[in-house]
Formats: C-alpha cells, structure tokens, sequence
C-alpha cells in the first residue's frame, strides 16, 4: 500500500501506518511519515493517540482469553457431548 | 416477538473468552476458572430446551455460570468450613469481636480500587467484542489479543493483508468508541 517515496501522506494512509504502528509492523521509512503527517494533522493526532491507549490497555496483564489449544479441546469435548444427547 | 435462537457450535468462539474473564474476577484461579466455563457450556446443551428465547444466548449462559461459580464455592466451603477453629476473636474492649485479619494493615489495600478496575477491564474488553461482527471479532482477537502474524491470519481467512488491514482498522475504530463509552 506504500506509495512511493512522498513524503507526505494522505490521512487514510497515515491510519493505516498508525494501525501497523500499534503491532510493530510499520518500517522505518513509514513511522518518518506518520509523524510527518502528525505535525500538521490534528485530526490523526486524536486518531493516533486513541490507538496508542488501546493497544496499552490490551497490554494491561488481567485481559486474558483461554488459549487456543485450550478451546479446541472444549469443543472437541463439547461436540462428543452433543452427539451423546442425540 | 422477537427470539433469540441458540446455536452450541458457536458457544466456544462467541463467548468462551467473555465467559472466562468473568469466572476469573470470582475464583481468581485459571484452571477453575476454565473448567466452570466448560461445564456451563455443557450445562447449557443439557437444558438447551428451556431456552426460551427471551433472552440472548450470553445472557442465558452467564446465568448458568453464576449458578455454577456459587456451587463451587459452596463445595469447597463444605469441606474446609466443618473443620475450620475459630480461634481468631479477640476481647479487649474496643476491638472486641472483630477478627484478626481485619487490624492487620493490608500491603494491597492502597492499590484495590486499581485491581478491581483491572479486572473489570478484562471483562469491558471481551463485552465489546463481542459487539463487533464476528469475523471482525475473530481476527481482531486472533491479532491483538492472541499475537498471531498478519500472514498467518490472511492464510487462515483466505484474504489479502490490506484486506486485512482495513478490518483491523474498523474493529479499533469501533473497539475505541465501545470502551469509550463502557470503560473510560
């Protein structure tokens, strides 16, 4: 989705790096745009920021979810019992 | 008259995770608390008959949990409550029949409001997902929550990673607006 070497981006493609950004995905080249953009975009600014808390309150330790070996074996389990009461 | 129907199959993706989070704040233990959801589950299969309808599925199963969570705690009362002394009364004078534990400084005391808000944050953030449509629900999971790579997610669905970009996009969106109202 990178478009060349502009260095300015438009908001869609800022939030899309800003969206990257919070799964460490952007490279160097794009993180250098988004703060570009940021300087001028107060718009995206909101947006980013927003996007940081959420990524940090997922990082909060107690936002847990049972794994996913875990849940295969609870609906292996789950289908032997269905097919029990048939 | 509006109902809702039932559908096991989707149980263990649609509300195992809301279902855990909700054991967890009660018994504080992992494994019981996974346990006590699966049970639920088969509890719910058992009497889906009684399901009338009336309210969601995740209404009607969190009301078999909680059924389940007192039980628990009333089996392992009855095994430690009959032996238990209670030699913890004090007599002299003001703190009279107060027990022990409760004139002991308690270290976590000054953080417990931001335990609790902890804990409830888990419970908000499942909530909200479930909110969202579910393949959205299911990716955005599998990618923030679960740490799974964008590539291994587009194999698993079968789309392309911008496809996949802009469902991430719109279930932060939508995530943000949830927990703004519910949470912040």
């Amino acid at each position: 989705m990178s478009t060349g070497n502009k260095i300015f981006v438009s908001c869609e493609n800022a939030n899309h790096i800003c969206d990257k950004n919070q799964y460490k995905e952007a490279s160097f080249w794009e993180k250098v745009k988004l703060n570009i953009h940021l300087i001028y975009c107060k718009a995206c600014r909101k947006y980013s920021s927003k996007n940081t808390k959420l990524t940090k309150l997922f990082k909060d330790p107690k936002v847990i979810s049972i794994n996913q070996s875990a849940k295969d074996a609870m609906k292996e389990q789950l289908k032997k019992k269905m097919s029990e009461l048939e | 008259m509006p109902t809702n129907t039932i559908d096991p199959n989707t149980w263990i993706d649609k509300y195992s995770d809301y279902l855990f989070n909700y054991t967890i704040v009660r018994v504080d233990d992992r494994e019981i608390a996974q346990d006590l959801v699966q049970e639920t589950f088969f509890a719910g299969l058992k009497s889906m008959k009684n399901f009338k309808g009336e309210a969601s599925e995740r209404t009607w199963l969190i009301s078999i949990l909680k059924r389940k969570i007192i039980d628990h705690y009333r089996k392992i009362n009855s095994n430690k409550g009959k032996a238990e002394v209670r030699i913890n009364y004090t007599n002299d004078g003001e703190t009279e029949g107060d027990w022990l534990e409760e004139r002991v400084a308690d270290p976590f005391d000054q953080n417990a409001e931001g335990k609790i808000e902890n804990t409830e944050l888990g419970i908000a953030i499942h909530n909200c997902i479930g909110k969202l449509p579910e393949k959205q629900a299911r990716i955005f999971s599998m990618k923030t929550i679960q740490g799974f790579d964008t590539e291994a997610i587009c194999n698993e669905f079968d789309i392309t990673a911008s496809n996949l970009w802009v469902i991430i996009h719109r279930a932060r969106t939508a995530m943000a607006e949830c927990l703004e109202k519910n949470w912040f």
